[in-house]
């Protein structure tokens, strides 16, 4: 992998993420690209099942919300450190994604999509009930938590070089599944399953490891973004706008595609920061979205990879 | 004990109007493989309906009916022309996707208007009483039009010939499209229907219960339950299985917190599924 | 003879219908065997009964000694079996070298990806398609397209390959070439077992033949005994100038499909 030129622009691109905002101690560029790196990192794991296996997770959120619950709970409960309770959040969530995989991995495409969004509103409804979890009010972590990360100052760089961490994970990670046999596997499945079954594909597994693989690190971004509020409530931890919103960066980088996604990611966070400033959009955010994904899937279905890959096909072989 | 049976009696009455609402669904779906997302939204479109119709100009609530189900029916072809024309070929998760944009437009729009204000309309109707229990006439009143309705449609597809060209076409569009059919009016005409009978069963809920914008995901998942329970593409079936999610939550909500309703019925649709891929009274794939 | 593939009255329904039943034959190691009936005869459906895609009703199938009755198909791939099908399923964005090695990687070798891609090249170089590697699936002509269908079953280097139809759709040079294909792969050790429509090719390939109408066995037996069979003439081939084509008297090279039913 290291001697393919990809793999230097992703460290490239993470590079930048790491050292642009130390330059004058730029706060606001550090927040604006570490909201950059979550969506980064939400849509390329969710690429992996809806670009590779063509599989749409609406519900990719409950990773996201999960991973906050655990680390939350563990940090503030049991007072663990955030290292631990980070991974073990991660752990947790792929482990019960295996179990909620055995049971919708068997549905096939559309009847899958929907029950992700029931496995979400299931997730919410016992969050909202679980005692231990602070049920609907939520979980508040006291300060005292920054403090082995150097006081709230510090901290908040911590976690901003741990998101960018987790970032620069979910980009290898999706390349390096891309460009493996497993990848290939998951791009068959893409195509047409039964077709790839019939060649040896086995596809019950490889869907399970996608599905699962593609839960751990949304669930650490997760950990690390209510961590950095300090507060997680249900509404807020299976909020499906995220997860559409993941839907769309992928579609409109081009599903399937690790540049497209960090494209669609990074174009997808100025439209709507634009949108949110301006006064006349701020409520229409979501119709924004929708009406985006719905001229991509009617006119631009290869999303913006697609558009640049006909113009420049010879940037198919170095770019992924 | 007779609360629990006046209680299942009322969730088969409601019942009906589920499966009114799955009905259009399944109609889509039966006729082009689509599964359409904004019926949840649609199904609002008609409660809303039924609020500003009666609001506005002061309509008795059951006269909205009518002017729902035209309206619903032009929202539906144009729905159609819009989010599904194009996709016709190509692989169904890409139909997904553009009715999934499409509902977040109209809800987003919805929300930008009228916020998660709660709605109800008043619909006191003398009610059947029988020994303690009170069956609220609304709920009588609902059942009854939503069995006429499914009861027309039924005929609609059984005995007209619009009716037995729209089956043609679920069957086998391509040789419907040999036979002189003209296939894509049809098509046009199918979401028409499917969206015109989530907006009118939207009315009658609306007459029952009250309402946000945001109540589409609820009624559009128990839609799809029914779906799966009646056979994808059966509108007789998804009667049977609104009123068979009718006795089941009629049964299930003396004894179950409201918010766990929702989910069980989710988990309901995932087991039913595994169990039975074609829903329990699957029909034949294409078939109405 | 010790059998590569054995079954053992094979039966399936689906609802009213009894598309294979009571079906029994063996194949032997490297032999082509041909497959020939009426349409709706069951040929199919008996490859998606060995390919796993469906489970019998009742019967065994066991290939290399193993039983494999209702094994899942990626399970069946790998203990060496492939196929390809009547009508072509391309792996439609992916291009022919893709398609390939997804054939080379997860069948019976299981080979990792860099020497999955050489068997990918070995199988579109013999099939003819190796100048055409790069080129994405859905945009081959149906021949090409064939041709894929029969590169990506090679690539797994299968013991036993199910061939449907694979000359359906053909012109008569790119049918020379495919029989001719067919034959080398055979030589290179691989056992084959064909339907196809074509009389005169599946006569001429096979060393043997089993006539299929109505899910049963008609008949089973070389291709000269088979066509001069009664039963089989009255069922399958009926007309006298078909049968007589079949002893090769008539002067073209007939490449008529048989009576449909």
């Amino acid at each position: 992998m290291l001697r393919r030129p990809f793999f230097w622009i992703i460290a490239l691109v993470v590079a930048a993420f790491v050292v642009l905002p130390l330059i004058g101690n730029n706060v606001e560029l550090r927040e604006s690209l570490a909201l950059a790196a979550v969506y980064i990192t939400l849509a390329s794991n969710l690429n992996l099942m809806l670009g590779y296996a063509g599989y749409i997770n609406f519900g990719s959120i409950v990773f996201f919300g999960l991973g906050g619950y655990i680390c939350i709970w563990l940090v503030d409960a049991h007072h663990w450190p955030l290292a631990a309770s980070l991974l073990a959040a991660g752990i947790g969530v792929s482990v019960l994604s295996l179990i909620f995989g055995f049971g919708i991995l068997r549905l096939r495409g559309p009847f899958f999509a929907l029950s992700t969004i029931g496995i979400v509103e299931g997730v919410q409804a016992f969050a909202e009930n679980f005692k231990p979890w602070g049920g609907s009010s939520g979980i508040y972590i006291s300060p005292e938590v920054f403090a082995p990360l150097g006081g709230p100052g510090p901290a908040l760089w911590v976690i901003y070089f741990l998101f960018v961490a987790v970032m620069a994970a979910s980009l290898y990670l999706s390349y390096g599944i891309k460009i493996s046999k497993f990848g290939l596997g998951l791009l068959a499945i893409g195509q047409n399953e039964d077709a790839a079954a019939i060649l040896g594909v086995p596809t019950p597994r490889y869907k399970a490891l996608c599905y699962s693989a593609s839960a751990f690190l949304p669930a650490l971004a997760g950990g690390l973004y209510f961590f950095k509020g300090a507060f997680i409530q249900p509404t807020d931890a299976f909020d499906l706008t995220l997860s559409t919103e993941a839907i769309v960066i992928c579609m409109l980088g081009g599903q399937g595609t690790v540049t497209g996604v960090a494209l669609g990611a990074y174009l997808y966070e100025e439209l709507r920061g634009y949108l949110l400033t301006s006064s006349t959009f701020s409520n229409f955010q979501l119709v924004i979205a929708g009406a985006l994904l719905l001229v991509i899937v009617l006119f631009f279905p290869s999303g913006l990879m697609g558009f640049i890959y006909s113009r420049f096909p010879r940037l198919q072989k170095v770019l992924e | 004990m007779f609360g629990i049976i006046a209680s299942i009696i009322d969730g088969v009455l409601v019942g009906l109007v589920y499966g009114l609402a799955a009905m259009g669904l399944t109609l889509i779906w039966g006729v082009m493989d689509v599964i359409n997302l904004t019926h949840g939204t649609m199904i609002v479109a008609g409660m809303m309906g039924l609020y500003l119709l009666t609001g506005a100009f002061g309509m008795s609530p059951y006269f909205t009916l009518p002017p729902v189900l035209i309206g619903g029916f032009f929202v539906g072809v144009a729905l159609y022309w819009i989010a599904v024309h194009r996709m016709m070929g190509r692989p169904p998760l890409m139909s997904l996707l553009s009715t999934f944009s499409v509902n977040l437009v109209l809800v987003g729009l919805g929300t930008a208007v009228w916020g998660t204000a709660l709605f109800n309309v008043d619909v006191s109707l003398p009610g059947l009483t029988i020994d303690r229990y009170t069956f609220p006439g609304a709920h009588i009143v609902a059942a009854v039009l939503a069995a006429v309705i499914a009861a027309l449609l039924y005929a609609f597809l059984h005995y007209t010939r619009l009716g037995k060209a729209l089956r043609a076409v679920a069957n086998n569009r391509e040789a419907a499209e040999l036979v002189g059919i003209p296939t894509t009016r049809l098509l046009a005409i199918a979401v028409g229907c499917g969206v015109a009978l989530a907006g009118v069963s939207g009315m009658l809920i609306g007459t029952l219960f009250p309402f946000t914008i945001l109540s589409g995901d609820g009624y559009q998942l128990k839609s799809f339950v029914v779906t799966v329970l009646g056979g994808f593409g059966n509108p007789v079936g998804a009667l049977m299985g609104g009123v068979a999610l009718g006795l089941l939550e009629g049964a299930v909500t003396p004894f179950v917190p409201v918010s766990w309703t929702l989910v069980i019925e989710f988990v309901l649709f995932v087991l039913v599924l595994i169990a039975f891929p074609g829903g329990v009274f699957a029909s034949r794939r294409g078939a109405l | 003879m010790t059998a590569l593939l054995e079954l053992d009255r094979v039966t399936r329904r689906f609802g009213g219908l009894l598309a294979v039943n009571n079906l029994s034959f063996a194949m032997r190691e490297g032999e082509i065997l041909g497959l020939i009936g009426p349409n709706g005869a069951g040929k199919s459906t008996l490859f998606n009964l060995i390919n796993g895609v469906f489970a019998p009703n009742a019967g065994r199938i066991v290939f290399a000694g193993v039983d494999i009755t209702g094994e899942r198909p990626f399970m069946v791939a790998r203990h060496g079996i492939a196929r390809t099908h009547q009508i072509v399923q391309p792996l439609t964005n992916m291009t022919v070298l893709d398609n390939c090695t997804v054939g080379a990687c997860f069948g019976r070798e299981n080979l990792p990806l860099h020497r999955a891609t050489e068997a990918a090249r070995a199988a579109a170089a013999l099939v003819g398609l190796d100048d055409r590697l790069h080129l994405a699936a859905l945009h081959l002509t149906i021949a090409g397209k064939k041709r894929l269908e029969l590169a990506r079953a090679l690539a797994a280097q299968p013991k036993l390959l199910l061939l449907d139809e694979v000359l359906a759709g053909l012109n008569p040079t790119e049918i020379e070439h495919m029989i001719a294909v067919i034959r080398r792969i055979r030589d290179s050790g691989v056992t084959i077992l064909i339907i196809e429509h074509l009389m005169q090719a599946i006569m001429s390939l096979s060393d043997r033949i089993v006539v299929l109408n109505y899910g049963e066995k008609l008949a089973e037996g070389a291709p000269a005994e088979v066509a001069r069979d009664p039963q089989v003439i009255e069922a399958y081939l009926g007309d006298p100038k078909l049968a007589a084509e079949l002893e090769g008297n008539d002067g073209n090279g007939g490449h008529g499909s048989a009576a449909h039913d």
